[in-house]
């Protein structure tokens, strides 16, 4: 089955199905430390209900090793890391958990990771993350991005994972801050993810989840536009294989006058069985006037029994806004796309490849970092391959 | 030298009531450097005969055959049909999101050719051909024909023409949506690649200023699924004055 929302036109390719529940609205959503504040880990609360539960129980209860995550950095420009105590002032700045494992995650891990841009220059932080393990583990990061900083930051994710983590993203005033999260897990890595941004006034924030290989993915982005003209471009490219779940509930949150988001996500369902959600909520609060706002989700769905669930969310509490649109369309193969390209001489195989690289090119091309973007165009050839259905 | 060869065509799409004829029994032979003007009233079934070249698989042929230079085209998929030479410019051509125009015109030539063409001369010939149809170079990073106004789009039909090189082409109301310079260019374009290649030339139209550039040798008129009338370019005329009521009427009785 596949299914189509839209404020807006979109192509005739989508189409619809069945509607799904309405999901509790986001101003009441719980948010607390302690997991006995929260809503239990069941297929029934609205956090958890499109999730298997079964494969992230190591994150949902028991014990995780919350020392350092493994890492390495490679900086450049104004920029330093360093390991704080999870008392330090810097930590619970931009959010609280709300979610078991964002809690849990929160509670077990002993030191944050703390990566500091100043505005002097320029900066980039890469930081590879490819010997983790298969044992459980949680761990918390800060962004802290000064006033007038640009920078950019960038988790490379590969090899594999039981990890649970919180990320909190300090955009200062004015400041110019990229984050990618790209996952090119091993089949079977599990990876829980809360990412809580805070934007100050002026600010903007790129944030991109490029999820290409995993077992369990799920990371969550919370923007918090919390001063005037703060601007979130919440991006997400993934391409699920079969046995994998692929999550993104994201949250933005028009808290202040004058503030700019968009949300794109597309990702490409090649596996058999392949199941991806996204949930995309947003709030424009009673102070959010001058609001601009758009959030899309699209998946084309490439093979049989493959499932995306897609589920836009507006809550407009002001009227005087500059515009709130939501698309959200799930689909396959356009057949008119198709026979364009092959009554040019150009095989169904290869019409296929570009047609799906075309529909993710969309996303990628707003990521503003070229070594991501050459990786994923790698990780695309050779995962496209052999598509065909 | 190529011949299209087209049989007593009978096709018929898909409806809810099940199949429904469009075409009943449509012979044609277009040859090397002969230009062919179609015309007839709307929804006659003109595009259904240029799709049921190229081979789009909304159309089933039920009766009768396409042949291209002793090839049966029926049997061909529809992108061995664009190799083998066959070329449809589209009346409504589709847009694909994310696929720029550089990248698609190089991979098509590719694959028409068969092996990629030399990147010097092949970055120039798409410059040229596409400032010779008045197109701005900056469409090349653009997706192909996104957000293209409606004559743009008819524009990059004939770029991939020009750039493609087929043997027979057909034209669905190429001339629809064009301003008058726009006309002129894209006519100046075709008979350029007939000039070069001898391109043989099935051109679907509901105007006869475009004939006025593009000289058809025959002119067909489509009533009903099947051809009412053929003539030279002086029929053409002929239908612009007095329209298709003495067609429609004997078709109707
Ligand atoms: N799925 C369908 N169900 C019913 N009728 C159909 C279907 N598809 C096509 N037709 C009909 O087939 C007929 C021929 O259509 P075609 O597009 O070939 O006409 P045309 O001669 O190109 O018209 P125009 O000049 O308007 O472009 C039309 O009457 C159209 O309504
Ligand atoms: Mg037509």
């Amino acid at each position: 089955m596949t299914q189509k929302t839209s404020a807006e036109h979109s192509p005739a390719a989508f189409y619809n199905a069945d509607a799904l529940p309405p999901v509790q609205t986001r101003r009441e959503r719980l948010s607390a430390f302690s997991t006995d504040d929260l809503n239990p880990v069941s297929s029934r609360s609205a956090e958890w209900r499109f999730s298997p539960l079964d494969r992230i129980e190591n994150l949902t209860s028991g014990e995780r090793d919350g020392s350092d995550v493994p890492a390495a950095y490679d900086i450049t420009g104004a920029a330093s890391v360093a390991h704080v105590p999870m008392s330090d002032p810097l930590i619970g700045r931009c959010g609280r958990p709300e979610e078991v494992a964002s809690a849990l995650a929160w509670h077990d891990t002993k030191n944050a990771l703390i990566i500091t841009a100043s505005a002097q220059d320029a900066s980039e932080v890469w930081i590879t993350r490819d010997a983790l393990g298969l044992s459980a583990r949680a761990g918390h990061t800060v962004i802290d991005v000064a006033p007038f900083a640009k920078t950019t930051i960038v988790f490379d994710n590969r090899g594999d994972a039981m990890l649970s983590e919180n990320v909190e993203i300090h955009v200062g005033e004015s400041a110019q801050v990229v984050v990618v999260s790209l996952q090119q897990w091993n089949h079977g890595a599990v990876h829980l993810a809360s990412h809580f941004c805070r934007i100050a006034a002026n600010a903007s924030l790129t944030h991109a989840v490029i999820t290409l290989g995993g077992g369990v993915t799920r990371i969550n982005p919370t923007a918090h536009l919390a001063e005037n003209a703060g601007s979130a471009t919440l991006l997400g490219l993934y391409t699920a294989d079969a046995g994998s779940h692929i999550e993104s509930q994201v949250f933005v949150n028009h808290d202040a006058p004058n503030t700019v988001s968009r949300v794109s996500y597309k990702g490409a369902l090649r596996g058999a069985g392949a199941r991806t959600v996204w949930i995309g909520d947003v709030l424009i609060g009673r102070e959010a006037t001058g609001t601009d706002s758009y959030e899309q989700n699209r998946n084309l769905i490439l093979a049989e029994g493959a499932r995306a669930d897609s589920v836009p969310n507006l809550e407009i509490e002001t009227g005087d806004i500059v515009g709130a649109g939501h698309a959200s369309a799930t689909g396959r193969f356009d057949g008119e796309q198709l026979f364009y390209l092959r009554s040019r001489g150009i095989t169904e195989h290869e019409a296929r490849q570009l047609v799906v690289r075309g529909f993710l090119n969309e996303v990628l091309a707003m990521v503003p970092v070229p070594r991501v973007q050459a990786i994923v165009h790698d990780a695309l050839d050779e995962a496209l391959e052999e598509v065909s259905a | 030298m190529s011949t299209l060869t087209i049989t007593d065509l009978h096709v018929t799409v898909e409806t809810e009531n099940g199949p429904l004829e469009i075409l009943r029994g449509v012979d044609m032979v277009i040859n090397s450097g002969e230009t062919h003007a179609v015309m007839g009233p709307n929804g006659s079934g003109k595009s259904t005969l240029a799709y049921t070249i190229a081979g789009h698989p909304k159309y089933t042929v039920t009766k009768g055959s396409i042949d291209f230079d002793g090839q049966d085209v029926l049997a061909m998929s529809v992108d061995e049909r664009a190799r083998s030479g066959l070329f449809l410019a589209m009346q409504y051509p589709v847009e694909i999101p994310g696929v720029a125009v550089s990248n698609f015109l190089r991979t098509a030539k590719t694959a028409i050719d068969g092996q990629a063409p030399p990147i010097r001369t092949w970055v120039k010939d798409v410059k040229q051909s596409m400032s010779e149809m008045r197109m701005d170079p900056s469409f090349g990073e653009r997706s192909v024909n996104e957000g293209f106004s409606g004559g743009e789009k008819k524009r990059h039909e004939i770029v991939q023409l020009d750039l493609l090189k087929p043997k027979m082409a057909v034209l669905d109301e190429t001339d629809s949506g064009l301003d008058v310079d726009a006309l002129r260019v894209v006519s100046e374009g075709v008979n350029r690649v007939k000039e070069e290649t001898g391109l043989g030339v099935l051109l679907i139209t509901h105007y006869t200023r475009i004939l006025r550039y593009i000289k058809p040798d025959f002119v067909h008129v489509f009533v009903n699924g099947r051809i009412a009338e053929e003539g030279g370019p002086a029929l053409a005329d002929r239908l612009e004055a007095e329209g298709y009521d003495r067609f429609t009427e004997t078709a109707d009785a």
